[in-house]
């Protein structure tokens, strides 16, 4: 078949009627014939504007060439020299605001599914068996890394590879940040996350769990322990609420608290696992990120009839991926744009009974650019809901910093960054991910990890020094082997 | 893992365990709490830290078997193995030299005033303790009070040793007597830290009191463990578990202390009937 004749090849899922009563992963990823027929739709552009789009720049019209000619392990590597966890992001990146967003397929028609094929092609190396890359000679130095989300994974598994000795910190009794404690299943599966995790570990990195920085260690221990570098990538998990009355009745959740119930203590198996989660027939989800949408879905899966989405803007300003709007919409979450809860009323028992909402107009745009969302006075309304998630965005746990001394924080309590290196304002710790730049995506924490630990690696070796530090900023050394 | 070196049966229902947790206890304070899981399968509980060795590197913990994990745990011996110990989380207690103090334990209660009046003690203070549970059986460390306290009141609810009442009455009967404490610490089930911090109120004598809500991961990501203090939600994880007894909203506490009511019967009867079902072959 002629190139232009060539569809976007959809990737099968399954049913919604079916998946709202399990934890399966709804989509289920390309066939190889499909994945080789999508492949053929990209033009290998000499200037690959969806290069452009990606954060970590992965050589995307190489991947896709060796993909169509059959080379799977050739276009697996191309894609690892620049992204550690293909599999994960080809699942949950943002790709119609990046990569496939610059496709210039796009301007007329539908752009190439860079992120199905991503996912192909890792799904196929991870089912055919990882091949262990170059690690350099040990060179004797101690690296710890705070945090096993993307950000401390990335960083953690380049510094082995650069020949370091790595050892990971957790807080929790399990690797993956939010890829394990509040991406579900249904759309990340844990085995995927687990399978990444333990390709670093493969590299030799150390990975102790149950250790919360700050307060069972410090930085300074680990500094007195002989760490010569430390990379912070705790990420920006504490939750906020609306400060509107009755935030603390019995059945109002942070999206961070029912995220964790159901996916790191999978309390969806509950009573084989021991952890409960309650929710009731009628569930109000407030906010309309990747958050809300994995609330939302997660409360249609655990038995709730009616399950809505309350934002206060419109749809046209909801930041979740498009993927995700779109299989909520097909298993039925309502949409209530324009809406904004005032008050979270109970009963006598001290259990949510309903809430009560505003209406909202679009007025002028506010800083972030979009349309700021003003109240339309006497248009409250009241619904009635059993339970209330609130998914309102996240900032970065103070914790770590206990007796943490010069490292400067924004009044978000974001790290000040050097936005290349990582650098922080104390020498000899790093940090990226979502602890500098605020809740981002999964693929810039990964990006902010490994520009962090090249740079690290140029400090290790002498390229420069502690003096160096806050002098003019540093180009990021070459690539590495 | 954490391997449970010693274990002791305090009374029917409580029980002392001895874990191995070299990390934790190097850092452990009076008035910390550790989060634990007992298994693979197991909810994220916490537990306070009743005493602690650094040298042996080993946290004392002691737990009344209320429910599923509780009494899992209460299964375990010397030898066994504890899926997480993590911690020291929650602030310690603000220990100084303030002149006379009272420590009150009700209960399971007893096990963490107990590090509080030693070190209170040590820093120079006169100690008076009251410790009360229902009944003889439940009462436990009696000695261990007594050799950290200038004076000691045990009272039982039904008699059945030391004297027959509520630990608020005689510590009403202290403050009624013009006693004036600089500090009064209260910790044992939320009824109880209620009653005593009402009893305390009239008399305006500062009452600490540790709040036992529920958690999941205890560093502060969750909210799970949010209170109503002076009008204000705080974390109990992360900003407590110490609080002003006198600006607690003790409802609120005990209401969502009740959430999982039904999934805690439920998770009780499925772990009698299928036995454990983790795959640690414990
Ligand atoms: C529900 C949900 C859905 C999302 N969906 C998407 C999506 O579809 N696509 C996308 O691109 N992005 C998504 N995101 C955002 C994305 O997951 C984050 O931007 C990304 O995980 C940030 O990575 P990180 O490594 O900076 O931090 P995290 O993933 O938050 O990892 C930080 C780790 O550090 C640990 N830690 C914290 N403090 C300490 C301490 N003191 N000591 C030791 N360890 C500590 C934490 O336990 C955690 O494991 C989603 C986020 C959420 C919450
Ligand atoms: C800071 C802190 C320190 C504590 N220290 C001790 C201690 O030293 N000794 C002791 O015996 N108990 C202590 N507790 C209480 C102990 O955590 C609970 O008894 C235990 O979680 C009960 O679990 P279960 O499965 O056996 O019982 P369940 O049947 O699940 O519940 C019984 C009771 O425990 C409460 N509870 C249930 N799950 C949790 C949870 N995840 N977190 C907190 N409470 C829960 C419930 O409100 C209920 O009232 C402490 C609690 C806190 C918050
Ligand atoms: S990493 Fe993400 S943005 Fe980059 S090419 Fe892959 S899917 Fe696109
Ligand atoms: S812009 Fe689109 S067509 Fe061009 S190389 Fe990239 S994916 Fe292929
Ligand atoms: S237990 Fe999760 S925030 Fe306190």
């Amino acid at each position: 078949m002629p190139r232009e004749q060539i569809e976007r090849q959809e990737m099968p899922a399954q049913d919604p009627q079916e998946r709202i009563h399990n934890f399966y992963e709804v989509a289920l990823g390309y066939p190889e014939e499909i994945a080789k027929l999508e492949a053929q739709r990209c033009l290998q552009c000499k200037k690959p504007r969806c290069v452009e789009g990606c954060p970590v720049e992965v050589p995307i019209p190489e991947f896709i060439a060796a993909l169509r000619d059959g080379d799977l392990a050739g276009s697996i590597r191309v894609m690892k020299s620049k992204n550690n966890l293909p599999a994960i992001c080809g699942r949950v990146c943002p790709q119609e605001t990046q990569c496939e967003a610059m496709c210039v397929l796009g301007k007329k028609g539908q752009p190439v599914a860079i992120g199905r094929l991503e996912r192909f092609i890792a799904d196929w190396e991870r089912k055919t068996g990882v091949q262990k890359p170059d690690i350099a000679p040990p060179t004797g130095k101690k690296v710890a890394v705070i945090g096993a989300g993307p950000a401390g994974l990335t960083a953690a598994g380049d510094l082995a590879r650069y020949g370091h000795k790595v050892t990971i910190y957790e807080a929790l009794h399990a690797p993956g940040g939010v890829l394990i404690y509040g991406i579900p299943e249904f759309r990340l599966p844990k085995d995927v996350v687990r399978a990444e995790v333990d390709y670093v570990l493969s590299l030799g990195v150390d990975l102790v769990l149950d250790c919360v920085v700050g307060k069972t260690l410090t930085l300074e221990d680990l500094f007195a322990d002989g760490y010569e570098a430390i990379f912070l990538g705790t990420g920006a998990g504490l939750p906020m609420f609306m400060n509107i009355p009755g935030e603390n009745y019995n059945g109002v959740y942070s999206a961070n608290e029912f995220l964790t119930r159901v996916n790191l203590m999978k309390a969806y198996r509950f009573p084989e696992y021991d952890t409960p989660v309650k929710i009731g027939k009628r569930v109000a989800v407030v906010g309309a990120g990747n958050v809300a949408m994995d609330a939302a879905r997660s409360a249609l899966r655990l038995g709730a009839e009616e399950v809505s989405i309350v934002y206060r803007r419109s749809r046209d300003e909801v930041p979740a991926r498009a993927e995700e709007v779109h299989h909520a919409e097909e298993e039925g979450i309502l949409f209530k744009f324009l809406t904004n809860p005032v008050e979270i009323y109970g009963n006598d028992k001290g259990w949510v009974r309903g809430m009560r909402c505003i209406r909202m107009a679009l007025g002028e745009p506010d800083s972030s650019g979009r349309p700021r969302p003003v109240p339309i006075p006497g248009s409250e309304f009241d619904m009635e809901v059993d339970n209330v998630i609130m998914a309102l965005g996240t900032r970065p746990n103070p914790m770590v910093f206990t007796d943490a001394q010069g490292i400067e924080r924004t009044r978000h309590g974001t790290i000040v960054g050097d936005p290349i290196t990582g650098r922080t304002t104390r020498p000899r710790v790093w940090a990226g991910g979502d602890i500098v730049t605020g809740a981002a995506t999964v693929i810039s924490a990964m990006g902010a990890g490994k520009r962090a630990a090249a740079d690290i690696d140029a400090f290790l070796k002498g390229v420069f020094t502690e003096a160096d530090w806050h002098a003019k900023k540093e180009e990021v050394p070459a690539a590495h082997p | 893992m954490y391997e449970i070196l010693y274990r002791e049966d305090l009374a029917p229902v409580t029980k002392l365990i001895e874990v191995k947790a070299p990390l934790v206890a190097r850092k452990a304070r009076a008035g910390q709490f550790v989060v634990i899981r007992v298994n693979e399968k197991g909810e994220r509980i916490p537990l306070t830290i009743a005493d602690f060795d650094r040298e042996k590197g080993t946290l004392t913990l002691i737990f009344q078997e209320v429910g599923k994990t509780t009494m899992m745990l209460g299964t375990k011996r010397a030898g066994d193995y504890l899926a997480s110990v993590v911690g020291p989380l929650g602030h310690p207690s603000e220990i100084e030299n303030y002149g006379t103090v009272i420590c009150v334990g009700g209960g399971v209660g007893i096990a963490p005033i107990f590090p509080i009046a030693r070190e209170l003690k040590q820093a120079g203070n006169k100690v008076i303790s009251i410790i009360g549970a229902r009944n003889k059986d439940l009462l436990f460390w009696e000695d261990r009070m007594r050799s950290v306290s200038d004076e000691l009141v045990v009272t039982t609810d039904d008699g059945s040793y030391g004297r027959k009442a509520l630990v608020t009455e005689p510590l009403k009967e202290m403050l009624a007597a013009g006693l004036k404490p600089a500090r009064i610490w209260a910790i044992g089930p939320a009824i109880m830290m209620k009653f005593v911090s009402l009893t305390t109120q009239p008399f305006g004598a500062p009452t600490i009191v540790s709040l036992n809500s529920i958690m999941v991961d205890g560093t502060g990501m969750c909210g799970a463990c949010r209170v109503s203090v002076g009008g204000q939600t705080r974390f109990v994880c992360v900003e407590g578990p110490e609080f002003d007894g006198h600006q607690v909203d003790w409802n609120l506490l005990l209401e969502r202390q009740r959430i999982y009511m039904d999934e805690e019967k439920r998770a009780l009867e499925h772990w009698k009937e299928h036995g454990c079902q983790c795959d640690d072959g414990c």
